[in-house]
């Protein structure tokens, strides 16, 4: 029965396991043989290492044993992007900088899956530094589309999507600063989500933009994801931005949550540049929320064109600040070809970086650079509270959106990579959310006629998840999409 | 900031700390003026008495107690330099004389 394990959802393989009818050992030893089988075409993972994930399966299948089990996640493989710290294993974030790095301490979500019995399952591949949208710019290797080898899985969090959607692992986490979790679910039809900012603590993720940055799970259902957000979330001393805000039952929320809602389609997400089958599949899902009886509001969001400019304002000034601890002095790379400090400096940063990360960094110093920093930085950050006016103002009248994740579907390898602003504007749909500070969620609502998946977004209020997921879930149930899996 | 066509790229390189080659430097002028160029759409939003936003939700400092904490010992933190001594990490001269 193992080659059936790996597209079983979470929720299905914990039964297994309260059944007795499964060990923890077995189901990670099935996902190792298939991450075996699948990875070397796929190259999701950066690392994976298989005496410490049994190790953790067998201390499960012990305290099943002696009726201690610790929950949903007891015995479950969870894959990390490689941009989360956990204590003792690598972490490169996918870049030549940190290559030989291994954590010192954990991070909060390590810890609190650590403490819920899940078996951390492995390193999973990303852009360098969470910098790109299709995992091209990672150091090592381009993670390809599980549904199509030439294809990327979409960025950065590329591993973490690809892995999920090959049946390496059932779930996984992620992070999203601009999209990186919802638009790589949609390219590999998966479900992916953002939650609100502050709801997950960052405590442990290597920061690219700190005040969008967002850890959130990657699933093969809406139940899954609830599931893992469940345990991730929640206020933590050591993230200042973390909020103080009471983590509902998620799960629950997906029974005792019912429609029918209030859903928004901004118009100007369905303009130019959106592929016409993309279009097709997101009507589609829009008329069968309408036929469920859900009223759906065409609105307005006014300065939605404006997100790509602000987004690549903030994120790059912030990430030339985050990344200036990455010097060649502490913990990184360290040039061997060094004249004096200030060298040392220079060189280490220009070995140890990729392209993309230097052209982020450069182009954030620039916006911030004296002389600049009121027509770049500051004009940004006022666009931003517009962009957010926007949502709240939407929010007055509906309880959701619905929208693409993605203006297209995946796309070939190398096929976007010459030209930076091309790369950036695939993400026009997802970044407006991070800039917000909403939650939203990207589930798979049909292929295209080349057998691709498509991947609908639905954004929410903040703290909104319970709602979000009862929505999805609502769709997700109604449809065969999350069944649909790539042939490996 | 629609005067400037082009940018001053060992200016910010400098300022960046990272030394870049003939072909990076050419490969980013050029790239970096198309997107500066591409922001330029942000000039015609009317931004007056609009504040500006830094993070999503008010961010206020959080202090704690200030009693000693368990921390790393200095060998786990100094483990990942490439050169150290003596609990230190040791990197080329900074002063002279």
């Amino acid at each position: 029965m193992s080659n059936d394990l790996h597209y079983k959802t979470l929720t299905e393989l914990q039964a297994l396991l309260s059944g007795g009818e499964l060990s923890s050992v077995d189901l990670t030893q099935a996902l190792i043989t298939r991450k075996e089988a699948v990875d070397p075409q796929v190259r999701a993972f950066n690392s994976l290492n298989k005496e410490g994930a049994l190790a953790q399966a067998e201390a499960s299948d012990k305290r099943r044993a002696a009726g201690e089990s610790l929950g949903q996640l007891d015995g479950i493989p969870v894959g990390l992007k490689d941009v989360i710290s956990v204590k003792d294993r690598p972490l490169t974030c996918s870049s030549k900088m940190l290559e030989n790095f291994v954590s010192p301490y954990d991070s909060t979500v390590s810890q609190k899956l650590k403490d819920a019995g899940a078996v951390l399952f492995g390193r999973l591949n990303m852009d360098e530094f969470a910098m790109g949208s299709s995992t091209e710019n990672s150091a090592f290797n381009t993670t390809f589309n599980p549904w199509d080898l030439e294809r990327v899985a979409g960025g950065s969090s590329g591993g973490s999507a690809a892995a999920v959607s090959a049946g390496s692992v059932p779930v996984s986490l992620g992070s999203d600063t601009g999209g990186s979790i919802r638009q790589p679910a949609s390219f590999c039809g998966v479900v992916g989500m953002k939650p609100t900012y502050g709801r997950v603590s960052r405590f442990g993720l290597v920061a690219y933009a700190s005040s969008l940055d967002q850890i959130g799970p990657f699933g093969r259902s809406i139940e899954d994801i609830a599931t893992v957000l469940q345990i991730i979330s929640g206020h933590d001393p050591k993230d200042s931005t973390s909020i103080e805000e009471e983590v509902p039952n998620y799960p629950g929320a997906l029974e005792s949550q019912k429609g029918p809602w209030k859903l928004g389609v901004p118009k100007e997400y369905f303009g130019e540049g959106l592929d016409s089958e993309v279009k097709a599949s997101i009507q589609k899902a829009i008329d069968w929320y309408s036929d469920q009886g859900c009223e759906i509001h065409e609105i307005s969001m006014p300065n939605m064109d404006l997100a790509v400019a602000v987004y690549y304002i903030i994120a790059t000034a912030e990430a030339s600040s985050n990344l200036a601890r990455f010097d060649g002095v502490r913990y990184t790379h360290r040039s061997k070809d060094v004249e004096n400090a200030i060298d040392l400096y220079f060189k280490s940063r220009a070995e140890g970086f990729g392209e993309e990360v230097k052209r982020r960094i450069i182009l954030g110093t620039y916006v911030l650079s004296s002389g600049y920093y009121d027509a770049y930085y500051l004009r940004a950050q006022k666009v931003r509270t517009l962009i957010r006016q926007d949502f709240m103002k939407a929010y007055e009248t509906v309880d959701a959106l619905l929208t693409p994740t993605s203006p297209f579907v995946s796309f070939k390898a190398g096929e976007k990579n010459e030209d930076p602003l091309q790369m950036y504007l695939s993400d026009i749909y997802t970044i407006s959310a991070n800039l917000a500070g909403i939650p939203g969620i990207s589930l798979p609502c049909g292929q295209n006629s080349q057998g691709l998946p498509v991947g609908l977004q639905i954004l929410g209020k903040p703290f909104g998840e319970s709602g979000l997921l009862a929505i999805a879930n609502g769709y997700e149930q109604a449809h065969d999409h999350s069944n649909q899996h790539p042939t490996l | 900031m629609s005067d400037k066509e082009s940018v001053d790229i060992d200016y910010v390189a400098n300022l960046a700390r990272i030394e870049l080659t003939d072909e990076e430097r050419e490969l980013f002028s050029s790239q970096l003026g198309s997107i500066l160029k591409y922001f330029e759409q942000l000039n015609k939003v009317d931004v007056s008495g609009v504040e500006p936003m830094a993070h999503a939700f008010q961010v206020e400092n959080v202090l704690r107690e200030d009693v000693a904490v368990e921390g790393f010992d200095p060998d786990t933190a100094v483990q990942h330099a490439a050169a150290k001594r003596n609990q230190m990490v040791q990197v080329p001269k900074v002063i002279d004389g």
